[in-house]
């Protein structure tokens, strides 16, 4: 039996969260070159961010940070078989759709660049590329969703190798799930209000009990124990940024973080794969930071 | 009840559970190598089919799997999962590496990158029209002799197969389990 290509839809709300259901359980490394992103597949990797600056240099170097540079991205789509995402401003429309012609798998509308817009996300709903946004609360995640995200990320603190504030973030959208699932139908109303979040997506979540999308984490992970931690707080996925490629021995690092993501409930392979890796990126505390990066977007 | 496994390493794994669930099956997720013993059956779920390869190294599931579908164990493999099943990757890493119980050659992401990812409607034999869900989705471009189609797709090209089988091996180019269709999955535990 065979079906005709005349029936077929492509960018479909099930395609685009069906790709993120695939990441599930995996890592997505940023890569700032073809030679990293080899070293990350060969490591394991689900999929590579590219990148021209990982967030630890774009805090460093300060000035704009804008989307990559399209022969950067097409010398990293050629090198590896894996999917491959690239960061786009928010509200950067024509910046997302440069990366669409490129054909990248997911574009991240991602606060670790430069805002373009101050009070408008891109309208994702009139893409056929997935889009994957940071959130640091459900609110936040919701309105993202809204806007027609497929996938969202807590946003930590990109470039700080600290945890914390990743941690902050994911606790934070779960205890908020729970409170909806455990809410009367007039509570959710209220609920949507102080969310500042649609009421459909809102009444959604206290069925589902958890968000429509898959949940992944990014901002600060920088060993296998933390990757381990976000995904016991029910991370689902984890991006990795400097915490790879500012270690001193990023091979052992990329994949020391894919087992212990996959094995992330057993803490002797975590423990295995974390012996005598070297030294994970140095690291900032967040309160001596000039910008915080999770502030922007809203 | 049969007793059914998914490798549990990285993709839609829990989707793959819900169904086996739904449908009676008692269900283990494989990740180490004491997972296997028991198993009637397994499936390999959608995923990156490169991650996987490199965990089933790590975990040691590699060799003690491969001898287990040398004695027949039967296997659904989806999307990922028909790549690590196959005996030819076409479009793979150089070093690339499969099972090969599954005689047909399949080339990753046949179909295109995730923009070109699509929803369709499968005719499949004996079942009928199913939810076809296709995401950077391997194109199976030749089967040997042994081998069955149950459902085609053209996607402008041609018709190439979409499912098949081969004895109690099933390979899958889509995602059946993304929208919670039960039939593929209890025509692969008949065989369990």
């Amino acid at each position: 039996m065979t079906t005709s290509p005349d029936s077929s839809t492509v960018g479909s709300t099930l395609v685009k969260r069906g790709f993120a259901d695939m990441l599930r359980g995996g890592v997505i490394m940023d890569v700032v070159n073809a030679e990293q992103a080899k070293i990350a597949e060969d490591a394991g990797a689900v999929a590579v961010m590219a990148l021209e600056r990982v967030p630890a240099d774009i805090r460093r170097d300060g000035g704009v940070a804008r989307m990559s540079d399209p022969q950067l991205i097409q010398e990293i789509q050629a090198a590896v078989t894996i999917p491959v995402m690239a960061k786009a401003r928010i509200g950067h429309f024509a910046e997302a759709q440069i990366l669409e012609s490129l054909g990248v798998d997911y574009v991240d509308e991602s606060e670790v660049l430069t805002p373009a817009d101050e009070e408008h996300h891109i309208d994702k709903w009139a893409f056929t590329v997935p889009f994957v946004c940071g959130a640091t609360n459900l609110g936040e995640a919701l309105r993202r969703i809204g806007e027609g995200a497929c996938l969202i990320r807590s946003k930590g603190e990109a470039g700080t190798g600290n945890v914390v504030e990743a941690v902050r973030h994911l606790r934070t959208i779960n205890a908020q799930m729970r409170r909806l699932h455990s809410a009367d139908a007039a509570e959710l109303a209220g609920l949507a209000k102080d969310l500042q979040a649609p009421l459909p997506l809102v009444r959604e979540v206290a069925e589902l009990g958890h968000l429509p999308v898959p949940m992944f984490c990014a901002g600060g992970i920088a060993t296998p124990a933390d990757a381990s931690l976000v995904m016991q707080l029910g991370a689902e996925a984890v991006f990795v940024g400097s915490g790879i490629f500012k270690s001193s021995d990023p091979v052992r690092m990329a994949e020391a973080i894919v087992e212990a993501t996959t094995h992330f409930r057993d803490p002797s392979t975590v423990a295995k794969v974390s012996t005598g890796l070297g030294t994970a990126m140095r690291g900032s505390e967040t309160a001596s930071l000039e910008q915080r990066l999770a502030e922007r977007g809203w | 009840m049969a007793s059914v496994g998914v490798l549990a390493l990285q993709g839609d794994v829990r989707e793959h559970v819900a169904i086996l669930g739904a449908l009676g099956a008692s269900v283990v997720e494989v990740r180490h190598v004491e997972d296997l013993a028991r198993l009637d059956g397994l499936i390999i779920p959608g995923g990156e089919s490169t991650t996987m390869a490199r965990l089933l190294v790590t975990s040691g599931l590699r060799e003690p799997l491969r001898a287990r579908l040398a004695n027949g164990l039967p296997v659904l493999g989806t999307c990922a999962g028909l790549i690590m099943v196959a005996r030819d990757i076409v479009d793979g890493r150089a070093d690339q590496w499969s099972f090969g119980v599954l005689d047909v050659a399949v080339r990753r992401n046949g179909f295109g990158r995730q923009v070109a990812s699509f929803e369709t409607v499968v005719a499949v034999e004996g079942i009928g029209p199913v939810a076809g869900v296709f995401i950077r989705a391997p194109q199976v471009v030749a089967t040997g002799p042994e081998v069955t189609v149950l459902a085609r797709h053209d996607h402008g090209s041609g018709p190439t197969p979409v499912l098949v089988r081969q004895g109690s091996v099933l390979g899958c180019a889509f995602h059946p389990e993304l929208v919670g269709e039960t039939r593929i999955h209890e025509l692969f535990l008949s065989s369990c």
